[in-house]
């Protein structure tokens, strides 16, 4: 039943269903795809959805970076680092393993002339 | 100075591996061929420091290294414990297969490749020495992205015309269960807000909102399920195993699935210290049946194989729901009574290297000299390569666990466990797998030795010396190993290792 306390609590929550909704999508595409490249944009689309979940996990509402200077107020409140220190390093990850995946597929196409996985199957 | 060494040596080991990977490119600008020289003085030095790490370990117990001076819930621990000493494992088999892998890379890929693949290796090692003696969970994530990384490229490495599919379908199941690691630290993070792996063990306890907990130790499993290979998510691994450069294969079939399940390992039993807030009876129960079925499809496929290769990759697949058996059936309630188990897994994990590097190493040898891999075309070849065949016969004996060879143990102590908490129909079903196994070895020894050589050059001889020596190393190995098992300076290694996972050292 969808009434407005769903709507409101849904709304208030709104990172974690757009989280939720990108990998669905990105699972989507991985699964039912037949073209390599939109296959990994799938996989891309899920990394990011995860990584949207982690960095929503340390936000705190109404918080500042945690950066401590001088005209920092006394009782500020601060978003938590961590996972966003987490999420950079694994931004960095995710970038190589684009460059490595599509590296493999020129090298693929190359080798097999096609990049539909059907079509990859019947090769072996 | 060696004191001064010894303190730093669990920070040297794998520091010595990533600045040595970076460096490699820049030698072999003097030389394409130095950089094989160049990643074996590495290669020694960094197991240099890991008998250092394992003699102070053995002496006075854990070591523990705060990288920067950092204090542990705040900077990153580092920590050679019992589990983290199968780095000496990983280091010493790294440098049999380095002296190998010099020949036949020359053999296999063009001389400007060279330095990419000794880049490459030494990367692959240090993630993975850096993976099993961490103390930080989200350290841990790094490490096995640089392991896996290396281990994509490494085989798309050659120009054969499948391979990069193989490594294609790898990096798809391996960033896919790499993403579920990162979920299951960041909830792991969520709940007790730290990372390092102690101090989220005393964390947990306090914690009362299991859920959570166990979202996340199922996504960590899984994650680590396959990159360990079992049954329903095994199916990169017969592609980018068979069709790898044999080195590359012994490297990854040996010691990287064990990468899996020694992460396994540091959640269930070092993080979540079998309690934590969640009940862990059924997600081992859960995990035993997926073991059986992992050994008893993996031994069933293999049967239909006829590329030798391809047959031990699917071996591999057996062999890890063993281990992954012999983790299922501790029981939560009596830790204390299925250290027999822990010992089975935790010896197969060793024994399972040492011989699927055996067996990869030979059947390259055999592919070097024949350029042969289908089991039908290697008829009677036994008599042109009696030594390598030989080799292959006791890697193909040990496999299958007989008496007096390695494998025999630790299949022996997993049955043992799973008799000893009663599960007649596990210890069954394990025998009759490695019945299976046995049945297709059978296959293979009676092919190469028994049938009469046709269309095959005459003119092929024994590999040459630097490859033979380190299969030889490896077959004797097996064999002093399984013979002497019960020794008690080999079996004193193995079984602190278990007690001190099942917490009762």
């Amino acid at each position: 039943m969808i009434n407005n306390e769903v709507i409101a609590k849904a709304y208030s929550s709104i990172n974690y269903v757009v989280a939720v909704t990108l990998f669905c999508i990105g699972l989507y595409a991985l699964i039912i795809k037949p073209n390599l490249i939109k296959k990994f944009m799938g996989l891309n689309i899920i990394e990011t959805s995860v990584f949207l979940f982690i960095i929503s996990s340390g936000y705190v509402k109404g918080g500042v970076a945690p950066i401590y200077t001088h005209d920092t107020p006394v009782n500020a409140l601060f978003v938590n680092p961590i996972p966003q220190a987490l999420i950079l390093t694994a931004i960095v990850v995710a970038v190589s393993v684009t460059a490595l995946a599509l590296s493999l597929i020129i090298k693929l196409y190359d080798q097999c002339g096609t990049l539909n996985a059907n079509k990859l199957k019947e090769l072996r | 100075m060696t004191t001064y060494l010894t303190s730093h040596s669990p920070i040297l080991m794998e520091v010595t591996f990533l600045v040595g990977a970076a460096l490699t490119p820049i030698i072999s600008l003097i030389r394409k061929k130095l950089a094989f020289w160049w990643a074996l003085i590495v290669s020694t030095l960094g197991f240099y420091f890991c008998t250092l790490a394992a003699a102070e370990l053995y002496k006075s117990g854990p070591l523990s290294y705060y990288v920067g001076g950092w204090r542990p819930p705040y900077g990153i621990e580092i920590k050679f414990d019992y589990l983290g000493a199968f780095a000496f494992l990983i280091l010493l088999l790294n440098i049999i297969i380095l002296v190998y892998s010099k020949k036949y890379m020359e053999h296999e890929i063009r001389e400007d490749k060279l330095p990419v693949y000794y880049t490459l290796v030494l990367l692959l090692v240090g993630g993975m020495v850096g993976f099993t003696i961490t103390g930080d969970i989200f350290n841990m994530f790094v490490f096995m992205e640089i392991l896996s990384l290396s281990g994509y490229a490494l085989i798309a490495i050659t120009e054969e015309r499948l391979n990069a599919m193989a490594s294609f379908k790898y990096l798809v199941m391996g960033a896919l269960s790499s993403l579920l690691l990162l979920v299951g630290i960041a909830f792991i993070y969520n709940v007790t807000g730290s990372l390092n792996m102690a101090d989220i063990s005393v964390r947990l306890k306090e914690f009362a909102a299991p859920t959570t907990a166990y979202v996340a130790v199922a996504a960590l499993i899984i994650g680590f399920t396959v990159k360990a290979a079992m049954f329903p998510v095994h199916i990169w691994l017969p592609d980018a195993h068979g069709l790898a450069p044999s080195p590359v294969s012994a490297l990854l079939s040996g010691l990287v699935i064990k990468i899996g399940i020694i992460g396994i390992l540091r959640i269930v039993f070092s993080v979540y210290r079998l309690a934590g807030p969640i009940n862990f009876t059924y997600l081992l129960d859960v995990l035993e049946w997926f073991a059986v079925a992992t050994v008893i499809f993996g031994a069933f496929f293999a049967f239909f194989q006829d590329d030798i290769k391809v047959i031990f990759a699917y071996s591999s697949i057996s062999n890890i729901g063993y281990i992954l058996m012999g983790i299922g059936l501790v029981s939560v309630a009596n830790p204390a009574g299925s250290v027999n188990a822990m010992l089975g897994a935790l010896t197969h994990v060793a024994a399972h290297a040492i011989i699927k590097t055996l067996l990869f190493l030979s059947a390259g040898a055999i592919i070097y000299k024949t350029g042969l891999r289908k089991l039908n075309d290697l008829k009677g070849i036994g008599k042109k390569m009696p030594i390598t065949c030989m080799a292959l016969v006791i890697g193909a004996l040990s496999v299958t666990g007989v008496p007096g060879t390695v494998g025999f143990w630790a299949k022996w102590y997993v049955i043992n466990g799973a008799f000893e908490s009663g599960q007649i129909f596990f210890a069954i079903a394990l025998l009759a797998g490695a019945l299976m196994v046995f049945a297709y070895y059978i296959k293979i020894i009676n092919v190469i030795f028994f049938r009469i050589p046709e269309g095959m050059d005459t003119k092929i001889e024994e590999a040459p010396l630097s490859m033979l020596i380190p299969i030889i190393v490896l077959a004797a190995s097996c064999m002093v190993y399984g013979l002497f098992y019960i020794y008690p300076t080999i079996n004193n290694y193995f079984m602190p290792v278990a007690k001190s996972l099942l917490g009762i050292l």
